[in-house]
């Protein structure tokens, strides 16, 4: 590529499956780089924050690598970032996880066990999405279209910035948004075509360079 | 609850798909990733690899399969066979893999389905169980090891599927050695003695030789999922066929 490296990063905090994340980008034609250098993501064009495991290790790894200031910039100054699983709860301003922690805080909300009385937990597999208002990053994307999910916890936005729902148990919060500030409770690495989809219209929104 | 899954398992030796398959427009029909590749395209919700290598030494191969198949495959697999410890799980995880299927390794210590569950969370671990029915009017069944040619000593089934739950399993994917092969369907009775058995998701297996014999396993054998390999790389049934053979018997499919 002529344009230098990959503008859209993939915040690594050591947890959580980066590479399927990079993968997945790659296939629709979008580079994408894993750093954890703040510099680097102080720079970036577009943000994904991945991520498995639990809420306060993860904050404490960010705070750790000193990359809970960058994103928080880019995401002020306008650049996409984007959530996913764990990172989309890590988008809200705290979470009940093991006691209580706080989040990054760029959207309003907290994080909670999901209400699931008689179903197992963690939530795990393929659940329809229910379109709960137009956005950019799911243009494309059918109402009822199946997504992959593995998490115990939800996030409650605030009713604007819900995008997409699901149910297990409890209707949840499955696609959030507010401006340039979005997240997917699901992984769209593993959920097939659509969530390709998904990661390509988020790649659209950056000036990431595209390679297809 | 989540909708049921269908998933094809491909049986892979030294890197390579060990079962023939049937399509023409495959350029390479002993590259597992291709195959698995296609089967993502046609609506598979999950795969597993079942690496039948015999040798240690082809520890790196599946290592290498795991990182090729995250590379073209963007839907979870699981990876089994020849996984003994944390580390081994480690290297298949770290390279794309979503799940870990253990069987031997956890007969033979079973601590080690805490242990890789404490690392990775219950979600990643699979314990794959290879059952065969005993004679007699009751219905029990042995556990087997060695691709059915060992029986384990002292296990039954359905005790060791609940002791595998108890212990941070995830998942129990269930073989009737008796139908494996046989293309006569699952072993319902088992299925369902060991789903009605565990709080953890079972995933059917063995036997599949028509598409409502997957309908059955869930219907009636009470399973969260159904696993089927032949029947798919022979080309005789297509993955879109199957789902449609499930939603028609009632059962919420993607």
């Amino acid at each position: 590529m002529s344009a230098g490296p990959p503008q859209l990063k993939i915040a690594d905090y050591g947890m959580g499956n980066l590479r399927s994340v990079a993968k997945a980008f790659e296939h629709v034609g979008v580079q994408a780089a894993v750093s954890s250098d703040p510099a680097e993501l102080a720079a970036a064009e577009g943000i994904v924050l991945p991520g498995v495991g639990a809420f306060p290790e993860a904050m404490r790894e960010i705070g750790r690598r000193g990359i809970g200031e960058p994103i928080a910039s880019r995401a002020a100054a306008g650049v996409p970032v984007l959530g996913i699983c764990l990172g989309m709860q890590l988008l809200f301003e705290s979470s009940a996880e093991h006691g209580g922690s706080s989040g990054l805080g760029l959207l309003p909300g907290t994080v909670e066990p999901l209400r699931a009385p008689g179903l197992k937990l963690p939530h795990i597999g393929w659940a329809h999405l229910r379109l709960e208002r137009e956005a950019g990053l799911t243009a494309g994307i059918r109402d009822g279209e199946p997504f992959y999910f593995v998490h115990s916890f939800a996030a409650h936005p605030e009713p604007g910035d819900l995008i997409a729902s699901a149910e297990y148990g409890e209707r949840f919060a499955a696609v959030v948004g507010r401006g340039n500030v979005l997240g997917t409770q699901f992984h769209p690495e593993k959920s097939s075509a659509a969530g390709l989809r998904m990661l390509a219209n988020f790649a659209a929104m950056t000036t990431a360079p595209a390679t297809a | 609850m989540p909708l049921k899954r269908l998933i094809p398992c491909l049986d892979v030796d030294a890197g390579r798909v060990v079962k023939g398959t049937n399509f023409v427009d495959i350029r390479d029909a002993g590259d597992p990733v291709e195959l698995a590749a296609r089967y993502d395209a046609e609506g598979a919700d999950e795969l597993v690899f079942l690496d039948i290598t015999a040798s240690h030494e082809d520890r790196d191969t599946i290592v290498q399969l795991a990182r090729r198949t995250a590379d073209e495959v963007f839907i979870p697999f699981t990876i089994g066979g020849g996984i003994r410890s944390v580390a081994d799980a480690q290297a298949v995880l770290d390279a794309g893999a979503d799940k870990v299927g253990v069987n031997s390794a956890a007969l033979a210590r079973p601590e080690l389905i805490g242990e890789l569950a404490e690392v990775f969370g219950s979600q990643c671990v699979v314990v794959a169980i290879d059952a065969r029915r005993v004679s007699g009017p009751e219905p029990v069944w042995d556990v087997y090891v060695a691709g059915g040619r060992r029986r384990v000593e002292g296990r039954e089934a359905v005790a060791w599927a609940i002791e595998a739950a108890e212990r941070g399993a995830g998942e129990i994917l269930l073989t009737s050695m008796d139908r494996d092969g046989t293309e006569d369907g699952y072993d319902l009775e088992l299925t369902r003695a060991v789903a009605d058995a565990v709080p953890i998701p079972v995933i059917a297996s063995g036997g599949v030789g028509t598409l409502d014999h997957l309908a059955a396993g869930i219907v009636e054998g009470g399973a969260d999922a159904v696993l089927a390999a032949s029947i798919f790389h022979y080309g005789r049934h297509s993955i879109a066929a199957a789902k449609q053979a499930m939603r028609a018997a009632g059962i919420d499919v993607r």
